[in-house]
């Protein structure tokens, strides 16, 4: 079923008891060329990309709760490229090019919205920084713009500018950067995976990896044992759980982060803005509600919830740069389970076991990645070997000192 | 959270900094055949559990001791602190 406007007004005029839905419901069957395990935005990516672009249909996605309950219907939905290095950029932009076309790709409604993103600074030394980086975006192909105090002044008037301690000097643009509806992202990507024959398979949790003489089998469920000549791992914060299954220890530790949403609010944010001196990025959702977030909680956790510090800390970064949402009032708020890698920057590899690949260590940034990440997944499941713009993306670059650290913070997971 | 601190007793969780895995303590020997591989697992790889945890915590705004507090991943919930020197001793540390 495709959609269209003339579809919608036929369904208007006819009660809307045309639509179904928009994605089988199988049982697994006993053994598929390739089992993809995690049904968020990544791994759903993969499939939508195994079965389109690769031509691999005989595929499942095994997701152990609902799609979209993970961290892809949890973010804060900001969507970029804005990335330095030279083992990121080429990935991120190329990602966002996939963003630029995806909702004619797959027919789906994702709202993408290229509100464009500011990124403010309030030294002198972070002025530098930002114009290095958006040389290296340019470099890369991407759009990159530097802004005045007086040009952001224009664009945004309600920012507290001539603060004593951190007054606004200017930010970097991203034009092109923007959100999307998270949610849709995985319905449209599950709708599409499932029209090119992917079996998504939701309530089936992955409670073993079948491995003998060194090869990946298939993996056992609460459904039972689904067999597959390869098998992809896409589970974000709970890499560390699944890849265990396999004996493997990884650079990766598990981290909450939390996110808010305001109550609805006349539009007053015409694009995201994230404060250079404290750790703290909003955007307005199109229902009005100022959805924000800054810093992970930084300990270990799989609980998906944080605590009053990070609550605090990040309400007054909020107020002391737009002092002006001091008075509205939160809404929501909640945790995801995020897979801080040692670099900062993810993986997308082979592992020791033949027939077994990972995808994960996305930390806070995997939604804007999701299309990349799902193409270049896709691209290794199908070819065995990694996508032009990840071949940084390796477990290796830590044993041989090619760490991709756009912080330059170390091998300390929560400070990334 | 609060962190019931062998010294000072309940304090809030808000006062530390954490830095990670307890295994952290052991630090591989420099002068060992393997050490460049160790140093490589030491450094990277972490367990990442969900479950019982023994992390190392720093008292920063407080008397700077660093602690060793077992806590479940999944919960939240401490059930044990020791100083980090005790519990780097009792490995055989700082000899
Ligand atoms: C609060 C918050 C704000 C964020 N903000 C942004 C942002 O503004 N911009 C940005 O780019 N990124 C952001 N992120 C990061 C982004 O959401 C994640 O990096 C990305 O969604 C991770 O990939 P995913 O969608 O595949 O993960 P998930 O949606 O978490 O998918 C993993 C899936 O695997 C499943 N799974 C786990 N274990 C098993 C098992 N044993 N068997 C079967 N299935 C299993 C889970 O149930 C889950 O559905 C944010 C994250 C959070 C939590």
């Amino acid at each position: 079923m495709r959609y269209s406007g003339f579809r919608v007004i036929k369904e208007a005029l006819t009660g809307h008891k045309g639509w179904k839905p928009v994605w089988r419901d199988p049982e697994p069957k006993a053994h598929y060329d390739i089992v993809v395990i995690g049904g968020g935005g990544h791994g759903l990516a993969t499939a939508h990309y195994l079965s389109k672009v690769y031509g691999h249909r005989n595929v499942a996605v095994v997701e152990k709760g609902w799609i979209g309950g993970g961290n892809v219907g949890r973010n804060t939905t900001i969507v970029r490229s804005n990335y330095m290095l030279d083992g990121n950029e080429p990935f991120y932009e190329f990602s966002m090019k996939l963003w630029e076309g995806l909702e004619q790709d797959l027919n789906y409604n994702a709202m993408m919205s290229q509100r464009g993103i500011l990124n403010l600074f309030h030294t002198d030394g972070q002025r530098d920084a930002y114009t290095r980086r958006g040389n290296a975006m340019i470099l890369h192909g991407a759009d990159a713009e530097l802004l005045d105090a007086d040009q952001v002044r224009k664009e945004h008037p309600y920012l507290n500018f001539d603060d004593a301690r951190f007054p606004i000097k200017g930010g970097l643009a991203q034009r092109r950067g923007g959100t999307a509806r998270h949610d849709a992202v995985a319905w449209g990507f599950a709708r599409s995976a499932d029209s090119h024959g992917v079996d998504i398979i939701q309530n089936c949790e992955v409670t073993g990896l079948r491995i003998e003489n060194g090869k990946c089998l298939g993996v056992e469920t609460s459904k039972g044992f689904i067999g597959a000549n390869k098998v992809g791992c896409a589970v974000a914060g709970n890499s560390g759980r699944v890849m265990n299954m396999a004996g493997m220890r990884l650079p990766i530790e598990s981290h909450v982060l939390q996110a808010f949403v305001s109550e609805g609010l006349k539009p007053v944010l015409p694009s995201v803005i994230t404060y250079g001196a404290g750790h703290f990025y909003v955007s307005q959702s199109d229902k009005g509600g100022l959805v924000f977030g800054g810093d992970i909680d930084g300990y270990n956790t799989y609980a998906q919830r944080g605590n009053l510090p990070v609550v605090e800390d990040v309400c007054e970064g909020g107020v002391s740069l737009m002092p002006m949402i001091g008075r509205s009032r939160l809404l929501r708020m909640w945790g995801g389970v995020m897979d801080m890698s040692m670099d900062g920057s993810p993986i997308i590899d082979r592992t020791p076991v033949e027939g077994l690949y990972f995808n994960g260590g996305w930390c806070y940034g995997g939604f804007k990645a999701t299309p990349a990440s799902g193409y270049c997944f896709a691209h290794l499941l199908a070819q065995d070997e990694p996508h032009s713009t990840a071949t940084a993306y390796r477990f290796d670059r830590f044993r041989t000192g090619r760490m991709i650290d756009e912080k330059g913070v170390g091998n300390q997971p929560n400070l990334h | 959270m609060i962190i019931n601190h062998p010294l000072l007793g309940p304090r809030d969780a808000s006062e530390f900094t954490y830095l990670g895995d307890a295994s952290l303590i052991n630090r591989p020997d420099w002068q060992a055949e393997d050490a460049a591989e160790a140093f490589y697992e030491y450094g990277y790889l972490r367990d990442n559990p969900a479950g019982e945890h023994q992390e190392l915590w720093y008292h920063e705004a407080g008397d700077r001791s660093w602690l060793v507090v077992t806590r479940d991943t999944t919960t939240h919930e401490i059930s044990k602190v020791e100083l980090a020197r005790d519990v780097a001793r009792a490995r055989g540390r700082s000899k």
